[in-house]
C-alpha cells in the first residue's frame, strides 16, 4: 500500500486531520479569545466541504474492508453540506450556551468525530469496518443529546438513547454473528457469495435489520425518536433526523442491494409490512402533536415509511430514488428544525399554539417554514414533490400497486398536519405573537443556501441525471 | 477448541446467556441493573464470535479480532452510560426508569 493508494480514503483523512486540529486550538487559543473557536471550526468544516466535491478515485484498501466508489463519495459530499448547514445553524446557540462552560471545541470534536463514523460506515467492506462506523457515529450524538447539562429533559433523552442504542446495537452484533456462523466470514463480498440461506442466517439478518432499523426510527423501533428529539438540543435532532438517518438509509440500501441479495424474497415481506406500519404509524402520531420538535420526529418516522417504498425495487431505479430522496429530505428538514431552533433560541418556546400569527412579525421566518414543510409535505412547486414521485415510481415499477396506493393515502393524512403550522403562522391572529427575531449573519446565509437549494432541486433535473449516472452499485 | 465440547453447546450457551440479559434489561427498572444485563448481552456476543472462529474457520482469526473490538468498544459505552447516569442521579438523586418519564407520548 503507498501513499497513492491511502489517498482513496481523502475524506476521512481530512476530516480526522481537521478533529484533531480542532483538540489542538482548544489547548493554545487563550481563554478570552474562545469566541474564535467557533470562527476556526467553522472554517475548517467548510474547507472538509469544499474537498468533499473534488473528484476521487474508487477502489479498496486494508484488504477489502474500506470500499470508496462514485455514489458513496457523493453520498458523503452531501452528508457534509447537510453538517455544514447544521453548524451555520446553531453559531448563536454555541455561543449562548456552550461558551460560557466552555464547551466550545468539544461540541465540534463530537460532531466531526460522529460524521466520520457514519462516512466509515458508509464505505465500510466488512461487518467489523460497519460496527466501528456505527458505534463512533452514535456514541459522540448520545454525548451531544445530553449536553444541555442543567435541564432534566436533556439528561433524559440522554439516558433513553445511550440505553435504547446500546441494545440495539447488541442485538445487531449477535446477527452478525449468527451471519458468521453460516457463511465463515465477515467480509460483505465473501457473504454474499456464501449465503444459502439456513434458518440461522435468516434469524440473524433480521437481528441485522433491527440495529439499522433502529437508527432508521422504522416502527416497532422508534420509541426512542419522538422522546429524544424533543429533550435534546435542538441543532442535535436536526443531526439525528436528516444525517445519521441519512447514512443509515444508505447502508441499508447497500446491505440490501448488493450483498444480500439472495434474502431478496423474505425480505420484501418483511419491507412490506414495516412500510405500511411506519407510514400510518407515523403519521397518526404526527397529528396530535403539539411540541414543534415532537411534530417533526414523527414526521421524520413517516418519512422513513416513504422511503423503504424504493427499497422494494432491487435496481438503479431505487437506488436513484432513494438517493434523491433523501437530498432533498435533508433540505427540508434542515429549514424545519432551523426555524424551529431559531425560534426556541429566541423567544423559549416550541408549542405549535404560540406560532399563531408568526406571519405579521417574522414574515421572513414563516415563509421559510411553509417552503420546508411543502416540500416535506410533497406539495408540486418544491422539491419534495419530486422526490416522492420518485419513490413511488420505483415501487410501482416492481408492481406494488395497493402499497403506492397506501402511500397516496399517507400523504393526505400528512397534508393536514403539515398544514397545521403553517394556518397557525398565516392564517391564525394572536394577542401576543411572538416577537421580531433578528437572526444572525450565519443563520440565513444557511436558510438562503438552502431555500435556494430546494427551488433549484426542484426546477432543474440536472442533478437527478448526476445522481443515475453513478446508481449502478451492484 | 475444547475436547468433548462441541460448538453446538457453547452456541446454546451463549444464547441463553444472550436472553438473560434481554430479560434482565425489560424487566429490571434500576439503571445500573440495566447497563449489567447490557454487558451479558454483549459478552455473549464476544464468546459467540471466538468460539466460531476457533471451531468453524480456524486459519482466520476475524472472529477473534472482532470480539475485541466488541469488547473495546462495549466499555466504552459503558463509561458513557455510567456518565450520563451519574449527572441524573446528581440532578434527581434517584436512577430508577420509572422515575425517568418528563418527556411522554
Amino acid at each position: 500500500m503507498d501513499m497513492q493508494n491511502l489517498l482513496l480514503m481523502r475524506d476521512e483523512i481530512v476530516l480526522t486531520a481537521i478533529l484533531l486540529l480542532m483538540l489542538v486550538a482548544e489547548i493554545i487559543i487563550p481563554q478570552k479569545h474562545k469566541k474564535s473557536l467557533v470562527h476556526f471550526g467553522l472554517i475548517l468544516f467548510l474547507i472538509y466541504t469544499i474537498q468533499s466535491f473534488f473528484p476521487q478515485n474508487t477502489g479498496e484498501l486494508f484488504g477489502g474492508s474500506y470500499k470508496t466508489y462514485a455514489l458513496a463519495h457523493f453520498f458523503k459530499a452531501v452528508l457534509a453540506v447537510g453538517v455544514m448547514t447544521i453548524l451555520l445553524q446553531s453559531v448563536e446557540w454555541i455561543e449562548q450556551k456552550l461558551l460560557p462552560y466552555d464547551f466550545t471545541a468539544e461540541f465540534f470534536i463530537l460532531i466531526f468525530s460522529s460524521l466520520l463514523g457514519l462516512n466509515f460506515m458508509i464505505s465500510a467492506g466488512d461487518f467489523l469496518m460497519f460496527y466501528l462506523g456505527l458505534e463512533l457515529s452514535t456514541m459522540p450524538i448520545i454525548a451531544l443529546s445530553a449536553f444541555d447539562f442543567y435541564n432534566h429533559r436533556s439528561v433524559e433523552a440522554g439516558i433513553k438513547y445511550v440505553m435504547l442504542a446500546s441494545v440495539s446495537s447488541a442485538i445487531l452484533l449477535f446477527g452478525v454473528s449468527l451471519i458468521y456462523a453460516t457463511t465463515g466470514s465477515i467480509y460483505f463480498e465473501a457473504i454474499s457469495g456464501a449465503m444459502h440461506l439456513p434458518l440461522l442466517e435468516i434469524i440473524g439478518l433480521i437481528m441485522i435489520f433491527i440495529g439499522i432499523g433502529f437508527k432508521i426510527s422504522l416502527v416497532p423501533f422508534h420509541f426512542w425518536a419522538a422522546d429524544v428529539y424533543e429533550g435534546a438540543p435542538t441543532v442535535i435532532s436536526n443531526y439525528l433526523s436528516v444525517i445519521s438517518k441519512g447514512a443509515a438509509v444508505y447502508v441499508l440500501m447497500t446491505l440490501l442491494f448488493v450483498t444480500f441479495t439472495a434474502f431478496q424474497k423474505e425480505w420484501d415481506y418483511i419491507m412490506y409490512g414495516i412500510a405500511i406500519l411506519t407510514m400510518f404509524i407515523g403519521n397518526l402520531f404526527a397529528l396530535r402533536q403539539k411540541n414543534m420538535k415532537r411534530f417533526l420526529a414523527f414526521s421524520s418516522v413517516a418519512q422513513a415509511g416513504f422511503i423503504l417504498l424504493a427499497l422494494l425495487s432491487h435496481d438503479e431505479l431505487g437506488v436513484k430514488a432513494i438517493i434523491f430522496f433523501l437530498l432533498i429530505y435533508i433540505f427540508s428538514n434542515v429549514a424545519a428544525f432551523g426555524v424551529v431552533h431559531l425560534i426556541s433560541l429566541k423567544a423559549g418556546t416550541e408549542n405549535m399554539d404560540d406560532y399563531n400569527g408568526l406571519y405579521q412579525t417574522n414574515p421572513r421566518l414563516s415563509l421559510i417554514l411553509m417552503i420546508a414543510l411543502f416540500s416535506l409535505a410533497g406539495i408540486p412547486p418544491v422539491a419534495g414533490f419530486f422526490a416522492k414521485f420518485f419513490l413511488y415510481s420505483a415501487a410501482a415499477s416492481k408492481g406494488y400497486y395497493l402499497l403506492v396506493f397506501i402511500a397516496v393515502v399517507n400523504v393526505t393524512i400528512s397534508l393536514y398536519y403539515y398544514l397545521l403550522p403553517v394556518r397557525a403562522a398565516f392564517l391564525r391572529k394572536s394577542e401576543n405573537p411572538i416577537p421580531s427575531i433578528k437572526s444572525d449573519f450565519y443563520s440565513k446565509i444557511s436558510f438562503i443556501f438552502i431555500m435556494v437549494g430546494l427551488l433549484v432541486l426542484g426546477l432543474y433535473s440536472g442533478v437527478l441525471e448526476y445522481i443515475s449516472q453513478m446508481s449502478n452499485i451492484f | 477448541m475444547i475436547e468433548g465440547v462441541s460448538l453446538f453447546e457453547i452456541l446454546s450457551l451463549t444464547t441463553i446467556l444472550f436472553f438473560i440479559g434481554v430479560y434482565g434489561f425489560l424487566t429490571r427498572t434500576n439503571l445500573i441493573a440495566m447497563l449489567m444485563s447490557l454487558e451479558l448481552m454483549v459478552n455473549a456476543e464476544a464468546v459467540n464470535f471466538v468460539a466460531i472462529n476457533k471451531y468453524l474457520s480456524p486459519a482466520i482469526l476475524q472472529g477473534q479480532v472482532f470480539s475485541l473490538f466488541i469488547i473495546a468498544l462495549a466499555a466504552a459505552e459503558t463509561a458513557l452510560a455510567l456518565a450520563i447516569i451519574l449527572h441524573l442521579y446528581r440532578l434527581t438523586e434517584n436512577i430508577d426508569v420509572k422515575e425517568v418519564k418528563q418527556l411522554k407520548y
